[in-house]
């Protein structure tokens, strides 16, 4: 398994820390990984993105040109990196804002209204978990447990009460997650 | 047990340092590294291990702090990215030429000038042709993963007193930015050991110790340079240091260091996809510089293809061994600018292949 993800958005969705979260994962579960952000002047307010590589084997380049998936949440993002995806790769994208939907036939398409979903769990905090529990509905890449228990790492232990309502989060997301476009 | 924690490069670095019992880090902050002396800071470093961290007035001030500690005989690391480099050369220059043991990091950015905070490799001959005056090297590391900077930092100070000389670590934004997975070794105690060349107060019945680099005898400072010299063919001699990957049946041989290799590496595995049969060599210290393996390497291939986010720096180094006996040729990008593996696959076909 050699799992290459591209993730971008907003600054302040969330993306830098669903990377390290997904990587954190792949730590817990005996996996090789790379998180490596896009940083410079550009960061605050502008859109973020990161790439996060999980492996079963060694990892060479931080840095690549095509992805498996592209996990996109907003339209500025899903204009720029549909065409990186590798065909019969994966895109998953939030709903919320998107006026021009992908039209890659090559690849699978996922659609997420997680935005929606997070303000109806009233915590839109726990909007990008909720992204991530749709990636790992489609690509079982990692145990939810493992992911779990890579966020108490990353989570000062402060706010480890609030790992069940990110556990939650995850379920929501594997269970709203949309097949758009399903290659046969 | 050993401890896994995925952590960012600079992070790792300076975890690593105050595992290494480090005495004492000066520096001046500048991106992208300005999270090791964040780091330093948030980790109360003088109840954990008593080392002691200080922000410098500027880089200068830093550079001579550390020649102050390193005359003590005490573990002194500084760090900083090309610009605050460029300020710190002159002591350099002069804690090579006292024979005195530290240990400098360069996170590689953009340049000249004060150029781009993005990363970069273009401080490759700053940083093994010397950078400050005189006849001086420094030992030089190149990571290329976030676990290699944790094992060079340990690897870097032994090296440092080993030789009595100044150790760099060049790594660039992309390793200390990134994010992997490391296993830290255990904490281990700072030294108390007693170097009879530091400056630690007069013993009864002994001369006075002295630190210096200034020689005002011609033939007196004929005989630092001997001594240096004599010193750095040893260092040639015992502490090269490389990773070579597919040479076995090479037809063609990329070099590359630190994450540009890495990103070489995938474009290797993409030209032997292709039917290519390309085999890399990836110096781990550029000096002392692998080059009797490539100089070897070169009777077997049909040209050697070197990889950098500079203009051309290392590919001198690369013609020097090659020696003429295949063609040379090198890819570059710079002031920031990442090649990807495609791209470098595609400058490969078209030096090498052609059409």
């Amino acid at each position: 398994m050699n799992e290459e993800i591209i993730i971008a958005g907003f600054g302040g969705q969330g993306v830098l820390s669903m990377g390290q979260i997904l990587c954190y994962g792949g730590v817990m579960q005996n996996k090789e990984v790379t998180w490596m952000p896009s940083y410079g002047p550009e960061m605050r307010g502008g859109t973020a993105n990161c790439t996060a590589i999980i492996s079963d084997e060694k990892i060479s380049s931080p840095v690549l040109n095509a992805y498996d998936t592209a996990i996109m949440l907003n339209q500025p993002s899903l204009d720029k990196f549909e065409e990186t995806v590798k065909p019969g790769g994966m895109l998953i994208y939030e709903t919320n804002g998107i006026i021009r939907k992908p039209e890659r036939k090559d690849i699978d398409i996922y659609s997420i209204g997680a935005y929606d979903e997070s303000i109806k769990m009233k915590n839109t905090k726990i909007f990008n978990m909720i992204v991530i529990g749709g990636f790992l509905k489609a690509r079982p890449i990692l145990d939810v447990e493992n992911v779990i228990k890579g966020l108490e790492k990353v989570l000062p232990e402060r706010y480890h009460h609030l790992i069940p309502l990110n556990e939650e989060a995850i379920r929501k997301g594997m269970e709203i997650i949309k097949v758009e476009n399903k290659l046969k | 047990m050993k401890e896994l924690r995925l952590m960012k490069g600079n992070e790792a670095l300076e975890e690593a340092a105050i595992r290494a019992g480090v005495d004492a880090y000066f520096g001046y902050p500048i991106t992208p590294q300005s999270e090791i002396i964040e780091y330093l800071m948030a980790e109360d470093t003088e109840k954990r291990t008593g080392m002691v961290v200080l922000q410098a007035e500027s880089e200068v001030a830093a550079i001579n702090m550390i020649y102050g500690a390193a005359g003590c005989g005490k573990k002194a690391l500084t760090s900083s990215s090309g610009p605050g480099i460029s300020l710190k050369q002159e002591g350099l220059s002069y804690i090579a030429g006292a024979e005195l043991p530290c240990v400098v990091v360069n996170i590689v950015r953009g340049g000249p000038g004060l150029g781009t905070i993005q990363p970069s490799q273009s401080d490759y001959l700053q940083s093994v042709k010397g950078g400050g005056h005189g006849d001086y090297k420094l030992i030089v590391l190149a990571p290329a993963t976030v676990q290699e900077t944790v094992d060079y930092v340990k690897l870097a100070f032994e090296l440092a007193f080993k030789y009595r000389n100044p150790v760099m670590i060049l790594s660039d934004g992309i390793i200390g930015q990134m994010m992997e997975k490391v296993e830290l070794f255990e904490q281990m105690p700072r030294s108390t050991k007693e170097y009879e060349w530091a400056t630690t107060g007069k013993k009864p019945g002994k001369d006075h110790v002295i630190v210096t680099s200034l020689q005002l005898k011609p033939e007196e400072q004929e005989e630092v340079n001997l001594r240096l010299q004599a010193k750095y063919r040893e260092v040639e001699k015992n502490e090269v240091m490389y990773e070579a990957y597919n040479i076995d049946d090479a037809e063609y041989l990329f070099v590359s260091f630190g994450s540009c290799a890495r990103i070489t590496q995938k474009a290797m595995e993409m030209a032997r996809e292709k039917g290519y049969k390309v085999g890399q060599i990836r110096p781990q210290t550029l000096y002392p510089y692998p080059a009797e393996i490539i100089n070897k390497l070169a009777d077997q291939v049909k040209g050697v293809f070197t990889v950098e986010m500079n203009d051309g720096q290392m590919v001198e180094d690369v013609r020097l061994a090659v020696n003429g006996k295949v063609p040379v040729e090198h890819y570059g990008r710079f002031g920031g600018m990442i090649p990807s593996p495609d791209e470098i696959l595609n400058a490969f076909e078209q030096k090498f292949i052609g059409g």
